[in-house]
Protein backbone atom coordinates (compact mmCIF):
# COMPACT_ATOMS: atom_id res chain seq x y z
CA UNK A 1 0.00 0.00 0.00
CA UNK A 2 2.78 2.36 1.00
CA UNK A 3 4.62 1.86 -2.28
CA UNK A 4 1.45 2.73 -4.24
CA UNK A 5 1.08 6.05 -2.41
CA UNK A 6 4.75 6.86 -2.92
CA UNK A 7 4.48 5.92 -6.60
CA UNK A 8 1.37 8.04 -7.01
CA UNK A 9 2.83 11.12 -5.32
CA UNK A 10 6.01 10.99 -7.38
CA UNK A 11 4.10 10.75 -10.64
CA UNK A 12 1.72 13.56 -9.63
CA UNK A 13 4.76 15.78 -9.19
CA UNK A 14 6.23 14.65 -12.54
CA UNK A 15 2.87 15.34 -14.21
CA UNK A 16 2.80 18.94 -12.99
CA UNK A 17 6.46 19.57 -13.83
CA UNK A 18 6.21 18.21 -17.38
CA UNK A 19 6.76 21.52 -19.13
CA UNK A 20 6.73 21.23 -22.89
CA UNK A 21 5.61 17.59 -22.86
CA UNK A 22 6.43 14.31 -21.20
CA UNK A 23 9.98 13.86 -22.45
CA UNK A 24 11.10 16.84 -20.35
CA UNK A 25 10.68 14.74 -17.19
CA UNK A 26 12.63 11.69 -18.44
CA UNK A 27 15.88 12.37 -16.56
CA UNK A 28 14.03 13.19 -13.32
CA UNK A 29 11.81 10.12 -13.72
CA UNK A 30 14.86 7.93 -14.27
CA UNK A 31 16.61 9.15 -11.13
CA UNK A 32 13.47 8.97 -8.95
CA UNK A 33 12.74 5.42 -10.09
CA UNK A 34 16.32 4.38 -9.40
CA UNK A 35 16.59 6.07 -5.99
CA UNK A 36 13.16 5.17 -4.56
CA UNK A 37 12.00 2.09 -6.42
CA UNK A 38 15.21 0.28 -7.35
CA UNK A 39 14.51 0.34 -11.08
CA UNK A 40 17.91 0.30 -12.79
CA UNK A 41 18.77 2.54 -15.73
CA UNK A 42 18.83 -0.30 -18.23
CA UNK A 43 15.32 -1.44 -17.31
CA UNK A 44 14.14 2.16 -17.50
CA UNK A 45 15.60 2.63 -20.96
CA UNK A 46 14.17 -0.69 -22.15
CA UNK A 47 10.70 0.37 -21.05
CA UNK A 48 11.05 3.84 -22.50
CA UNK A 49 12.13 2.32 -25.80
CA UNK A 50 9.33 -0.23 -25.97
CA UNK A 51 6.95 2.63 -25.25
CA UNK A 52 8.01 4.27 -28.50
CA UNK A 53 6.54 1.30 -30.38
CA UNK A 54 3.04 1.82 -28.97
CA UNK A 55 0.40 3.98 -30.64
CA UNK A 56 -0.89 7.03 -28.78
CA UNK A 57 1.00 9.49 -26.57
CA UNK A 58 4.63 8.39 -26.22
CA UNK A 59 4.70 8.59 -22.41
CA UNK A 60 2.16 5.79 -21.95
CA UNK A 61 5.23 3.72 -21.15
CA UNK A 62 4.79 4.92 -17.55
CA UNK A 63 2.13 2.19 -17.30
CA UNK A 64 4.80 -0.41 -17.88
CA UNK A 65 6.92 1.13 -15.15
CA UNK A 66 3.97 1.11 -12.75
CA UNK A 67 3.30 -2.53 -13.62
CA UNK A 68 6.94 -3.53 -13.14
CA UNK A 69 7.08 -1.87 -9.70
CA UNK A 70 3.66 -2.71 -8.23
CA UNK A 71 1.65 -4.87 -10.64
CA UNK A 72 -1.71 -3.91 -12.11
CA UNK A 73 -2.54 -1.57 -9.21
CA UNK A 74 0.80 0.17 -9.84
CA UNK A 75 -0.02 0.60 -13.52
CA UNK A 76 -3.44 2.07 -12.67
CA UNK A 77 -2.05 4.45 -10.05
CA UNK A 78 0.72 5.67 -12.35
CA UNK A 79 -1.71 6.19 -15.24
CA UNK A 80 -3.98 8.36 -13.07
CA UNK A 81 -1.15 10.17 -11.30
CA UNK A 82 0.72 11.02 -14.49
CA UNK A 83 -2.19 12.06 -16.71
CA UNK A 84 -4.90 13.40 -14.37
CA UNK A 85 -3.22 16.34 -12.54
CA UNK A 86 -1.84 18.05 -15.65
CA UNK A 87 -5.15 17.44 -17.48
CA UNK A 88 -7.22 19.00 -14.67
CA UNK A 89 -4.87 21.96 -14.50
CA UNK A 90 -5.04 22.42 -18.27
CA UNK A 91 -8.85 22.13 -18.18
CA UNK A 92 -9.29 24.98 -15.70
CA UNK A 93 -6.54 27.20 -17.07
CA UNK A 94 -7.97 26.63 -20.55
CA UNK A 95 -11.40 27.87 -19.43
CA UNK A 96 -9.81 30.87 -17.75
CA UNK A 97 -7.83 31.68 -20.87
CA UNK A 98 -10.86 31.50 -23.12
CA UNK A 99 -12.67 33.89 -20.78
CA UNK A 100 -9.93 36.50 -20.41
CA UNK A 101 -8.74 36.19 -24.00
CA UNK A 102 -5.24 35.96 -25.42
CA UNK A 103 -2.78 37.88 -23.24
CA UNK A 104 0.81 38.81 -24.11
CA UNK A 105 1.83 36.85 -21.01
CA UNK A 106 0.68 33.54 -22.46
CA UNK A 107 3.10 34.02 -25.36
CA UNK A 108 5.81 35.12 -22.90
CA UNK A 109 5.32 32.01 -20.75
CA UNK A 110 5.43 29.76 -23.81
CA UNK A 111 8.54 31.49 -25.18
CA UNK A 112 10.26 31.18 -21.81
CA UNK A 113 9.36 27.52 -21.27
CA UNK A 114 10.30 26.33 -24.77
CA UNK A 115 14.10 26.59 -24.42
CA UNK A 116 13.90 25.15 -20.89
CA UNK A 117 11.99 22.19 -22.19
CA UNK A 118 14.50 21.72 -25.02
CA UNK A 119 17.29 21.75 -22.41
CA UNK A 120 15.42 19.14 -20.37
CA UNK A 121 14.92 17.02 -23.48
CA UNK A 122 18.65 17.24 -24.14
CA UNK A 123 19.18 15.98 -20.59
CA UNK A 124 16.77 13.18 -21.47
CA UNK A 125 18.90 12.24 -24.50
CA UNK A 126 21.97 12.25 -22.25
CA UNK A 127 20.29 10.11 -19.57
CA UNK A 128 18.82 7.61 -22.02
CA UNK A 129 22.03 7.58 -24.09
CA UNK A 130 24.23 6.79 -21.10
CA UNK A 131 22.19 3.66 -20.41
CA UNK A 132 21.66 2.55 -24.00
CA UNK A 133 24.88 3.36 -25.85
CA UNK A 134 27.21 0.79 -24.37
CA UNK A 135 29.10 -0.57 -27.40
CA UNK A 136 30.21 0.42 -30.91
CA UNK A 137 27.16 -1.46 -32.25
CA UNK A 138 24.63 0.47 -30.15
CA UNK A 139 26.38 3.77 -30.93
CA UNK A 140 26.17 2.97 -34.64
CA UNK A 141 22.49 2.04 -34.44
CA UNK A 142 21.68 5.26 -32.54
CA UNK A 143 23.51 7.38 -35.14
CA UNK A 144 21.85 5.60 -38.08
CA UNK A 145 18.44 6.16 -36.45
CA UNK A 146 19.22 9.84 -35.87
CA UNK A 147 20.15 10.19 -39.53
CA UNK A 148 17.10 8.31 -40.84
CA UNK A 149 14.62 10.25 -38.69
CA UNK A 150 16.08 13.63 -39.60
CA UNK A 151 16.62 12.94 -43.30
CA UNK A 152 13.77 10.67 -44.34
CA UNK A 153 10.05 10.36 -43.69
CA UNK A 154 10.30 6.74 -42.58
CA UNK A 155 8.05 5.80 -39.62
CA UNK A 156 10.07 5.68 -36.35
CA UNK A 157 8.42 2.39 -35.37
CA UNK A 158 9.96 0.69 -38.41
CA UNK A 159 13.40 2.11 -37.63
CA UNK A 160 13.20 0.98 -33.98
CA UNK A 161 12.06 -2.54 -34.86
CA UNK A 162 14.69 -2.70 -37.63
CA UNK A 163 17.36 -1.71 -35.14
CA UNK A 164 16.30 -4.53 -32.80
CA UNK A 165 16.48 -6.96 -35.73
CA UNK A 166 19.90 -5.72 -36.89
CA UNK A 167 21.30 -5.95 -33.35
CA UNK A 168 20.06 -9.54 -33.12
CA UNK A 169 21.44 -10.58 -36.51
CA UNK A 170 24.84 -9.00 -35.92
CA UNK A 171 25.20 -10.44 -32.43
CA UNK A 172 24.11 -13.91 -33.53
CA UNK A 173 25.97 -14.31 -36.78
CA UNK A 174 29.14 -12.21 -36.54
CA UNK B 1 -14.62 30.69 -28.50
CA UNK B 2 -16.81 30.54 -25.41
CA UNK B 3 -19.95 29.21 -27.08
CA UNK B 4 -20.16 25.43 -27.06
CA UNK B 5 -20.85 23.67 -30.31
CA UNK B 6 -23.68 21.27 -29.67
CA UNK B 7 -23.27 19.28 -32.88
CA UNK B 8 -20.72 16.81 -31.54
CA UNK B 9 -22.04 13.81 -29.67
CA UNK B 10 -20.02 12.25 -26.88
CA UNK B 11 -19.80 8.80 -28.44
CA UNK B 12 -18.43 10.31 -31.66
CA UNK B 13 -15.84 12.35 -29.72
CA UNK B 14 -14.71 9.19 -27.91
CA UNK B 15 -14.63 7.13 -31.10
CA UNK B 16 -12.71 9.70 -33.15
CA UNK B 17 -10.02 10.13 -30.46
CA UNK B 18 -9.94 6.34 -30.00
CA UNK B 19 -9.08 5.98 -33.69
CA UNK B 20 -6.22 8.48 -33.31
CA UNK B 21 -5.02 6.65 -30.18
CA UNK B 22 -4.97 3.38 -32.12
CA UNK B 23 -3.36 4.42 -35.41
CA UNK B 24 -0.75 6.98 -34.31
CA UNK B 25 2.23 4.64 -34.36
CA UNK B 26 5.49 6.57 -34.32
CA UNK B 27 4.13 9.87 -33.03
CA UNK B 28 2.66 12.83 -34.88
CA UNK B 29 -0.52 12.85 -32.80
CA UNK B 30 -0.97 16.62 -33.03
CA UNK B 31 -1.18 16.30 -36.82
CA UNK B 32 -3.82 13.58 -36.54
CA UNK B 33 -5.77 15.73 -34.09
CA UNK B 34 -5.66 18.68 -36.46
CA UNK B 35 -6.96 16.56 -39.33
CA UNK B 36 -9.83 15.29 -37.15
CA UNK B 37 -10.80 18.62 -35.57
CA UNK B 38 -10.32 21.02 -38.46
CA UNK B 39 -10.80 18.93 -41.60
CA UNK B 40 -12.67 15.70 -40.91
CA UNK B 41 -15.33 16.86 -38.43
CA UNK B 42 -14.83 20.65 -38.76
CA UNK B 43 -15.36 21.03 -35.01
CA UNK B 44 -12.82 23.89 -34.90
CA UNK B 45 -11.60 26.41 -37.43
CA UNK B 46 -7.86 26.79 -38.04
CA UNK B 47 -7.55 29.79 -35.68
CA UNK B 48 -9.37 28.08 -32.83
CA UNK B 49 -7.14 25.05 -33.30
CA UNK B 50 -3.98 27.18 -33.11
CA UNK B 51 -5.26 28.96 -29.98
CA UNK B 52 -5.92 25.66 -28.20
CA UNK B 53 -2.61 24.22 -29.39
CA UNK B 54 -0.81 27.23 -27.92
CA UNK B 55 -2.45 26.71 -24.52
CA UNK B 56 -1.65 22.96 -24.71
CA UNK B 57 2.00 23.78 -25.28
CA UNK B 58 2.12 26.31 -22.47
CA UNK B 59 0.63 24.07 -19.80
CA UNK B 60 2.51 21.13 -18.24
CA UNK B 61 1.59 17.68 -19.48
CA UNK B 62 1.60 16.07 -22.89
CA UNK B 63 0.59 18.45 -25.65
CA UNK B 64 -1.60 15.88 -27.41
CA UNK B 65 -3.45 15.04 -24.18
CA UNK B 66 -3.89 18.71 -23.21
CA UNK B 67 -5.29 19.41 -26.67
CA UNK B 68 -7.81 16.59 -26.21
CA UNK B 69 -8.79 18.05 -22.80
CA UNK B 70 -9.34 21.54 -24.22
CA UNK B 71 -11.16 20.62 -27.41
CA UNK B 72 -13.30 18.02 -25.61
CA UNK B 73 -14.35 20.78 -23.18
CA UNK B 74 -15.00 23.18 -26.06
CA UNK B 75 -17.28 20.63 -27.73
CA UNK B 76 -19.18 19.12 -24.80
CA UNK B 77 -17.82 20.39 -21.46
CA UNK B 78 -16.37 18.05 -18.83
CA UNK B 79 -17.94 14.95 -20.41
CA UNK B 80 -16.40 15.87 -23.76
CA UNK B 81 -12.95 16.22 -22.16
CA UNK B 82 -13.24 12.86 -20.45
CA UNK B 83 -14.39 11.11 -23.65
CA UNK B 84 -11.59 12.64 -25.74
CA UNK B 85 -8.81 11.78 -23.27
CA UNK B 86 -10.07 8.25 -22.59
CA UNK B 87 -10.30 7.58 -26.32
CA UNK B 88 -6.79 8.88 -26.92
CA UNK B 89 -5.18 6.89 -24.08
CA UNK B 90 -7.09 3.60 -24.23
CA UNK B 91 -5.49 1.79 -27.22
CA UNK B 92 -1.91 2.66 -26.29
CA UNK B 93 -2.52 1.74 -22.65
CA UNK B 94 -3.80 -1.71 -23.61
CA UNK B 95 -0.81 -2.18 -25.94
CA UNK B 96 1.71 -1.06 -23.32
CA UNK B 97 0.16 -3.13 -20.56
CA UNK B 98 0.25 -6.24 -22.77
CA UNK B 99 3.92 -5.73 -23.55
CA UNK B 100 4.62 -4.78 -19.91
CA UNK B 101 3.31 -8.13 -18.73
CA UNK B 102 5.45 -9.94 -21.32
CA UNK B 103 8.51 -7.86 -20.41
CA UNK B 104 8.17 -8.54 -16.68
CA UNK B 105 8.14 -12.29 -17.27
CA UNK B 106 10.86 -12.44 -19.95
CA UNK B 107 13.26 -9.59 -19.25
CA UNK B 108 16.17 -11.84 -18.38
CA UNK B 109 16.02 -13.91 -21.53
CA UNK B 110 19.37 -13.38 -23.33
CA UNK B 111 17.75 -13.06 -26.76
CA UNK B 112 15.25 -10.50 -25.43
CA UNK B 113 18.13 -8.46 -24.03
CA UNK B 114 19.89 -8.29 -27.41
CA UNK B 115 16.72 -7.17 -29.17
CA UNK B 116 16.04 -4.61 -26.41
CA UNK B 117 19.59 -3.25 -26.68
CA UNK B 118 19.00 -2.57 -30.38
CA UNK B 119 15.60 -1.04 -29.72
CA UNK B 120 16.99 1.18 -26.93
CA UNK B 121 19.83 2.43 -29.14
CA UNK B 122 17.33 3.42 -31.83
CA UNK B 123 15.02 5.06 -29.27
CA UNK B 124 17.96 7.21 -28.15
CA UNK B 125 18.62 8.23 -31.75
CA UNK B 126 14.92 9.00 -32.17
CA UNK B 127 14.82 11.14 -29.01
CA UNK B 128 17.92 13.02 -30.14
CA UNK B 129 16.31 13.68 -33.53
CA UNK B 130 13.05 14.88 -31.94
CA UNK B 131 14.97 17.11 -29.52
CA UNK B 132 16.94 18.61 -32.39
CA UNK B 133 13.79 19.20 -34.43
CA UNK B 134 11.69 20.62 -31.56
CA UNK B 135 14.63 22.85 -30.66
CA UNK B 136 14.30 24.49 -34.08
CA UNK B 137 15.41 28.10 -33.92
CA UNK B 138 16.40 27.79 -30.27
CA UNK B 139 19.70 26.25 -31.44
CA UNK B 140 20.49 29.43 -33.36
CA UNK B 141 19.44 32.30 -31.09
CA UNK B 142 22.01 33.20 -28.43
CA UNK B 143 19.40 33.92 -25.76
CA UNK B 144 17.47 30.69 -26.10
CA UNK B 145 20.61 28.61 -26.66
CA UNK B 146 21.98 29.97 -23.37
CA UNK B 147 18.78 28.85 -21.58
CA UNK B 148 18.94 25.42 -23.26
CA UNK B 149 22.56 24.95 -22.18
CA UNK B 150 22.07 26.28 -18.63
CA UNK B 151 19.08 23.95 -18.15
CA UNK B 152 21.08 20.98 -19.46
CA UNK B 153 24.07 21.74 -17.22
CA UNK B 154 21.92 22.16 -14.08
CA UNK B 155 19.99 18.98 -14.79
CA UNK B 156 22.63 16.60 -16.17
CA UNK B 157 25.96 17.85 -14.80
CA UNK B 158 25.01 19.48 -11.47
CA UNK B 159 22.29 16.83 -11.10
CA UNK B 160 19.79 19.17 -9.46
CA UNK B 161 16.20 17.98 -9.11
CA UNK B 162 13.72 19.00 -11.79
CA UNK B 163 11.88 21.20 -9.29
CA UNK B 164 15.11 23.06 -8.46
CA UNK B 165 16.03 23.44 -12.14
CA UNK B 166 12.62 24.94 -12.91
CA UNK B 167 12.73 27.18 -9.83
CA UNK B 168 16.03 28.61 -11.08
CA UNK B 169 15.42 28.70 -14.83
CA UNK B 170 11.74 29.64 -15.13
CA UNK B 171 12.03 33.11 -13.50
CA UNK B 172 15.19 33.89 -15.48
CA UNK B 173 13.62 32.80 -18.78
CA UNK B 174 10.34 34.56 -18.01
CA UNK B 175 12.25 37.77 -17.29
CA UNK B 176 14.20 37.46 -20.55
CA UNK B 177 11.01 36.80 -22.55
CA UNK B 178 8.67 39.18 -20.68
CA UNK B 179 6.03 40.85 -22.88
CA UNK B 180 7.59 43.49 -25.07
CA UNK B 181 10.90 41.62 -25.38
CA UNK B 182 11.72 40.06 -28.72
CA UNK B 183 12.70 36.42 -29.15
Amino acid sequence: MNILIQLGLNFVLLSLLAVGGGTAVLPEMQSILYAHFGLDHTQFVHMYSIGQLAPGPNMLMVLMIGYQIAGLAGAGIVLLAFFLPSSILCFYVGRLWVRIGESPWRRAVQNALEPISVGLMASGVYAVGKASIVSPLTAGLALITLYLILRTKINPVIVILGSGLVATLITQFL
Amino acid sequence: MADKKSGANLWDIFLQFLIIGAISFGGGIIAYERILLVEKRKWLNADEFMAYLAISQTMPGLNSVNLAVLTGDFLRGVAGSVCAVLGLLLPGSAFILGIGILYSSNSNHPMANIILAGIAAAATGLLAAITYRIGGDHWRHMKSLAIVLATFVLMSLFKLSLLAVLAIMAPIALYLYRPGKSI
